[in-house]
């Protein structure tokens, strides 16, 4: 069991700041997931960790102990190559077995614990061949069970799903969070895939260009984003984004989505009379008859049936296209004219120029960064 | 597959044949001189058809050279064994020495460490004659003339920069990640340069020591300089035959099908890593 923490990570290529001044904590057993496009610098992080890249400034501790000059092999860690990064000239059961060899285990401790890692991740039956003749399936298990099989305390997972096909994909999905946890190991985990982010991270780090933007639970990534860009990446049709300036009156502070006046929930005082950008969840919309208070007209322009969703594209009066989603089977308009209503309560709010998240739960995120 | 017709075939099998005679009638042509006779050989017009005799093979190996002046001791087996040893034993040197190195210089990117490699690869550059000259006299100095030490020490001017560079492009050629997972592992940097990257960077090392023995066995300048007879491989034995009474065609054609055997044999059976090893050496070179 370890905890891991970062102080003050810096890290340099020539000119180019990779890690900039970067603070994390992940407890002992939680599972973090660092999220962000290519380029944000998530491997690099993450290879600071396992020790095989130093950082130019700040320290690293690896249950509580300072591993920042420490090697690589002292570290004891496992991790997980994105590109398998497998031995081509081992079979797979000696590519699992390293860690092993590596604690000078018997030939009988190595055997047990290569075929049970092995028969967890269903590659039993593989474990005589050569890399060159798995199949990326059994290729990323068995790099996933290299980095298991020394029951390592911290696991570095980077993107080790990427390279495999979606219904693989969507199957470890499942498999990996009972996996992980079965494990009781803290695990540091890179993907650039929101949902697995959503589905495995107790928390979420959203990093770009070298700092981390957001630190929350992934209900709180997708809730409360802490700017455009969060609430950009998260969610599937992506957020609707509407430029907007909103006004008070006597029922409190609304904004005008085609001339029809929508209520928020939430503190937007400072908000009033500044130029905004509205964030609306496609699920956050729905279709409503004509006359309901608060029904804005739009015309249906698309419709796209996802299986358990259907997603529609509508435009409104002043021009401006807006996603709804609606769960498959619920009534809504394929097309024609229509109306739909928006969801007051789940409405983001951001500001125009910095792209940050207006509001009081605002506190809530930030809160959380702190304790980074 | 290309569709080709009939003509095309023809037309490039000519090519192809008219290719392998240009290339091979040397060979072939002193492989027959090698079972004749010197009187035979110098016939004019020269004749395809002949008797041969095993005469120059029997010279060579017994070393008894029969002239018209008389019997000439030539030492061509010694030679033949001091070329297999001076070949054999600085490649193996080199390899010692610029396996690690050549590592050093593809993973670690210190600072000169570009110029050094290039200043090892630059004395591939360096004309043999500039520097025999100054070598000769350091070496009578050291004592070093004429010893199996100095010539290996002189050859490691031509293995060891071909082989750090071919070897080098090997080991760039390995994805980082491979060594990290290995040492991630618990395993030390030494672990992992013997078991992950000295495997895979294998048939290149192979290709390269391949490549050197041959260039260290056809070298010629530095022992015909510093060694003397008894130490002399075969490029430099061979001049033996030149004798007072004429040049001993049959036994020189004899000598040079002998001398190329190892290499030959060597490079047919290796042919596929040489040509890999060289293509690479040259693209990352």
């Amino acid at each position: 069991m370890a905890s891991l923490e970062l102080k003050n990570i810096v890290k340099r290529y020539k000119s180019q700041t990779v890690l900039d001044n970067l603070s994390l904590t992940v407890a002992d057993g939680e599972t973090l997931v660092l999220f962000g496009p290519s380029g944000a610098g998530k491997t690099v992080l993450l290879r600071l960790v396992a020790g095989v890249i130093d950082p130019d400034e700040g320290k690293i501790f690896i249950g509580g102990d300072d591993m920042t000059d420490v090697d690589a092999e002292f570290r004891g860690v496992g991790m997980a190559f994105q590109n398998f990064a497998l031995f081509p000239h081992m079979s797979a059961f000696d590519n699992i077995a390293t860690p092993l060899e590596a604690k000078r285990s018997s030939q009988g401790a190595i055997k047990a614990g290569v075929e049970s890692v092995a028969k967890l991740l269903k590659i039993a039956h593989v474990l005589s061949h050569k890399p060159r003749a798995l199949s990326n399936g059994q290729k990323q298990r068995t790099a996933l069970a290299r980095a298991l099989v020394g029951s390592p305390p911290l696991l570095l997972l980077d993107d080790p799903l990427r390279n495999v096909d979606a219904k693989l994909r969507f199957e470890m999905r499942l498999e990996l969070p009972r996996l992980l946890a079965d494990r009781g190991a803290t695990v540091v985990y890179v993907t650039q895939d929101y949902k697995e982010a959503m589905a495995l991270g107790d928390r979420i780090a959203v990093m770009s260009q070298g700092v981390i933007r957001q630190l929350g639970t992934p209900e709180q990534i997708y809730r409360e984003p802490a700017n455009i860009e969060i609430a950009r990446l998260f969610g599937d049709p992506t957020i609707n984004l509407l430029d907007v300036k909103p006004a008070r009156d006597t029922r409190g502070i609304y904004v005008g989505l085609s001339n029809v006046q929508v209520h928020l929930a939430g503190a937007y005082e400072t908000a009033v009379g500044r130029d905004c950008v509205i964030g609306l969840r496609p699920e956050a919309l729905s279709f409503v008859e004509e006359g309901i208070p608060g029904a804005i007209p739009v015309t249906v322009e698309a419709e796209t049936p996802l299986n358990e969703k259907i997603v529609t594209l509508v435009r409104t009066v002043r021009g401006r296209e807006i996603l709804v989603s609606r769960p498959a089977g619920t009534p809504g308009r394929s097309e024609g004219k229509a109306h739909i209503a928006v969801d007051g309560k789940s409405a983001l709010l951001f500001d125009h120029a910095t792209g940050d998240r207006i509001g009081s739960k605002n506190v809530v995120a930030l809160r959380n960064g702190e304790a980074a | 597959m290309e569709h080709t017709s009939l003509l095309e075939r023809i037309l490039r099998g000519i090519a192809l044949t008219l290719v392998v005679i240009f290339f091979m009638f040397p060979i072939v042509w002193i492989f027959m001189m090698s079972f004749q006779t010197n009187e035979t050989i110098l016939r004019i017009p020269p004749q395809l058809i002949f008797e041969p005799t095993l005469a120059n093979y029997t010279a060579l190996i017994t070393g008894k050279l029969m002239t018209a002046a008389g019997t000439l001791d030539i030492a061509f087996m010694r030679n033949l064994g001091n070329s297999v040893f001076l070949s054999v034993t600085s490649v193996a040197v080199s390899l010692l020495l610029g396996v690690p190195a050549a590592y050093a210089f593809a993973r670690h990117k210190f600072r000169g460490s570009e110029d050094i490699a290039f200043t090892l690869l630059s004395f591939k550059f360096a004309p043999a004659l500039l520097v025999l000259l100054p070598l000769t006299l350091y070496f009578q100095k050291l004592g070093l003339a004429n010893t199996y030490i100095g010539l290996i020490w002189v050859y490691q001017l031509i293995c060891l920069p071909l082989i750090l560079w071919i070897v080098r492009g090997y080991f760039e050629d390995i994805p980082a990640d491979i060594e990290y997972a290995y040492r991630i592992g618990g395993h030390s940097w030494f672990a992992t340069f013997r078991k992950i990257a000295l495997p895979l960077a294998g048939p290149g090392i192979a290709a390269a020591g391949l490549l050197a023995f041959i260039f260290a066995w056809n070298n010629f300048v530095f022992a015909l300089v510093l060694a003397s007879a008894d130490k002399q491989p075969v490029t430099v034995g061979a001049l033996a035959f030149i004798t007072s009474s004429g040049i001993q065609y049959g036994q020189i054609s004899a000598a040079i099908v002998l001398s190329i055997t190892p290499t030959l044999a060597l490079a047919l059976y290796a042919q596929r890593y040489l040509v890999e090893g060289l293509s690479l050496g040259a693209v990352k070179g």
